[in-house]
């Protein structure tokens, strides 16, 4: 029953973005596809930009993800390793940071890049997307740096290893299911952004693909079909990445967001 | 901290045992949240004289948030003192008007509403997310291995869905023409739901609401849960039965106190995230009926974007920002305090 719970809307979408339209509209719901078809697919991506859409979600979402990770890495060893004046500050900054709403900050958002000349432009959204994920990135991140025991890095040293080599061969590669979980949730985040995208870009050509999704309830009408096939497209990249990560992903996400 | 058993879900085998340290292995029972492990070590010296690494290794964060995060805040700040509609937007023209913003938002009827139901609805969820999750998280801890594996599979599928994408799913399913639940309602004899509209009034809107944020959120909360209860030994358990305790109260007396930290960080975190939730609400009900289903974030957006009203808008984001650090204040207290032990 728990399980119809969680995965009947998953399913419901997939269903719908194959079932003719003829009967979404019939009396009794189609539980299953019996004359599956591509319409909705065809019609969902047959939209002026499609491509761009693509390009412009990935840019913005890959370049945040990869951005922050090596920010929150170096931000995390410093906060898990070492002992500074200045360090509960820090952890107070990023708590407060990751309270930041971003849904309302748009305002700014919008002024200060207007004011640059950067509307409409990839980078001012790739960089308000890695801020978005920093601060949960260096929350996670240093809870798994803190987790590796540090005789593995002193024995490195002792064999003649220096820092920066031992951090390489020693911790990075036991960091991997950290860094995994971390960009997986960044990647979420980023990639269903919705409200900063709407002020950000005017022109079509420069919106995401979250625009994308939400522009058939207003198009035409409610086209659910075509919505839940755009919706399928849209989750395809998450539901793929959650499904390659999966084994170390999610039990590394939940264990570094939490514990202490 | 991905102590032992943090592999949860999908698959058991405990491989991040190793990442254990040495030191540790006598506190075996008590590793349960990060900070203990390290506590009893007490390792304060290690890289202590780092002198400036640190603080080079911290800049570019800092340089990010003062940038991308601080920067921003305070303009908004300033914007929230000034009248900025469509005309001084496109104009470039900046008025100052004091507090005259806020006057009108703290006197207004409208944002005390809108302030009391945030709170209701950030409680409700909170509330049936960490029970529904906690319950979960007890039942994966129980279930064999094959329906622990489907259970999380499903979960797994729930969690990824990007919130823009099942906001239209949840539309879908509630669609009062042809969505699926009407029609399972009429289906099992309450005829009167086959065509009901959930968005007709603000009770059945925020249903659907709270329903698809549960549904996201849960699996978060789930999968925490069980990764904690699988670093709490058996013999804790054993030892509890034989003191004639029954579920509930080895729930309460042992299993809770063990994972304090856990259920702290993950409230502190579904608060955050509920409180904030504008997509959800936005995308579903669009704050329809008339304002009824607005949260402070909904209303905040709706008044600065919707009505251009710039500077109100900001005002509200500046007011929901300092509502919601009074609440949490006490929050940050405990984590810090957490912080100290490590």
């Amino acid at each position: 029953m728990l399980a119809v719970f969680f995965i009947f809307p998953v399913y419901w979408m997939i269903a719908t973005a194959f079932t003719p339209a003829g009967d979404l509209f019939s009396k009794t719901p189609a539980f299953f596809p019996l004359h599956p078809t591509l319409a909705h697919f065809k019609a969902a991506t047959h939209v002026l930009d499609f491509s761009d859409f693509w390009i412009n979600s990935l840019t913005a979402t890959v370049g945040a993800v990869l951005l922050s990770l090596v920010i929150a890495l170096m931000a995390s060893v410093a906060v898990a390793r070492m002992r500074f004046r200045g360090r509960k500050t820090f952890i107070l900054m990023i708590m407060i940071a990751q309270m930041a709403p971003w849904a309302v900050l748009q305002i700014a958002v919008y002024m200060i890049v207007r004011n640059d000349n950067m509307l409409n432009e990839i980078l001012p959204l790739l960089l308000f997307y890695m801020a978005m994920i920093l601060p949960f990135t260096i929350w996670t991140l240093r809870n798994f740096v803190g987790a590796i025991p540090k005789e593995l890095e002193e024995s490195a040293l002792i064999d003649g290893c220096n820092r920066v080599q031992a951090f390489w061969r020693i911790i990075f590669p036991l960091l991997a299911p950290g860094l995994m979980a971390t960009s997986l949730f960044g990647f979420i985040t980023a990639w269903g952004e919705y409200p900063l995208v709407v002020v950000l870009m005017n022109e079509t050509q420069h919106e995401t693909l979250a625009l994308w999704l939400t522009s058939f309830q207003t198009q035409f009408g409610n086209d659910w079909g075509a919505t839940m096939a755009a919706a399928t497209l849209f989750a395809l990249p998450v539901l793929v990445l959650f499904i390659i990560m999966q084994r170390r992903a999610v039990g590394g996400l939940t264990a570094g967001a939490v514990k202490g | 901290m991905p102590s032992n058993g943090a592999q949860t879900g999908l698959r058991d085998d405990g491989d991040t045992a190793v990442l254990r340290s040495p030191g540790s292995g006598d506190q075996a029972g008590a590793k349960v949240g990060g900070g203990r492990l390290r506590r009893a070590g007490s390792r304060r010296t290690g890289n202590s004289n780092a002198g400036i690494t640190p603080y080079l290794l911290l800049l570019p964060a800092l340089v990010v948030i003062i940038v991308f995060i601080v920067y921003p805040s305070i303009d908004e700040i300033l914007i929230s003192f000034q009248r900025l509609n469509a005309f001084e937007l496109i104009g470039h023209v900046t008025r100052w008007v004091g507090f005259a913003n806020y006057q009108s938002i703290l006197s207004s009827q409208t944002f005390w509403d809108v302030f009391g139901r945030t709170v209701v609805f950030t409680a409700a969820n909170v509330v049936l997310i960490m029970g529904g999750g906690t319950l979960i998280g007890l039942l994966l801890n129980k279930l064999g291995g094959k329906m622990r594996f489907v259970l999380s599979l499903t979960m797994v599928f729930a969690w990824a869905v990007p919130v823009a994408a099942a906001t239209t799913v949840y539309q879908w399913l509630f669609d009062e023409q042809t969505g699926v639940v009407d029609w399972l309602f009429a289906k099992a004899g309450f005829h009167g739901m086959a065509h009901y509209d959930w968005m007709s009034n603000e009770y059945t809107a925020f249903a659907v609401v709270v329903l698809c944020i549960v549904w996201q959120s849960i699996p978060f909360v789930a999968f925490n849960v069980y990764a904690g209860l699988t670093t709490i030994s058996g013999e804790l358990y054993e030892a509890a039965r034989l003191d004639g305790a029954g579920p509930f109260r080895i729930f309460r007396s042992v299993i809770f106190p063990m994972l304090r930290p856990l259920f702290f960080g993950t409230i502190f975190l579904e608060i955050i995230w509920v409180f904030g939730a504008l997509n959800q609400v936005l995308l579903i009900t669009g704050g329809n009926p008339v304002g009824k289903t607005d949260t402070l974030p909904v209303y905040a957006y709706l008044t600065g974007v919707g009505q251009q009203s710039y500077g109100m808008g900001a005002a509200i984001a500046v007011v929901t920002i300092v509502m919601l650090c009074v609440l949490m204040s006490f929050y940050f207290r405990i984590i810090l305090k957490q912080e100290d032990e490590l």
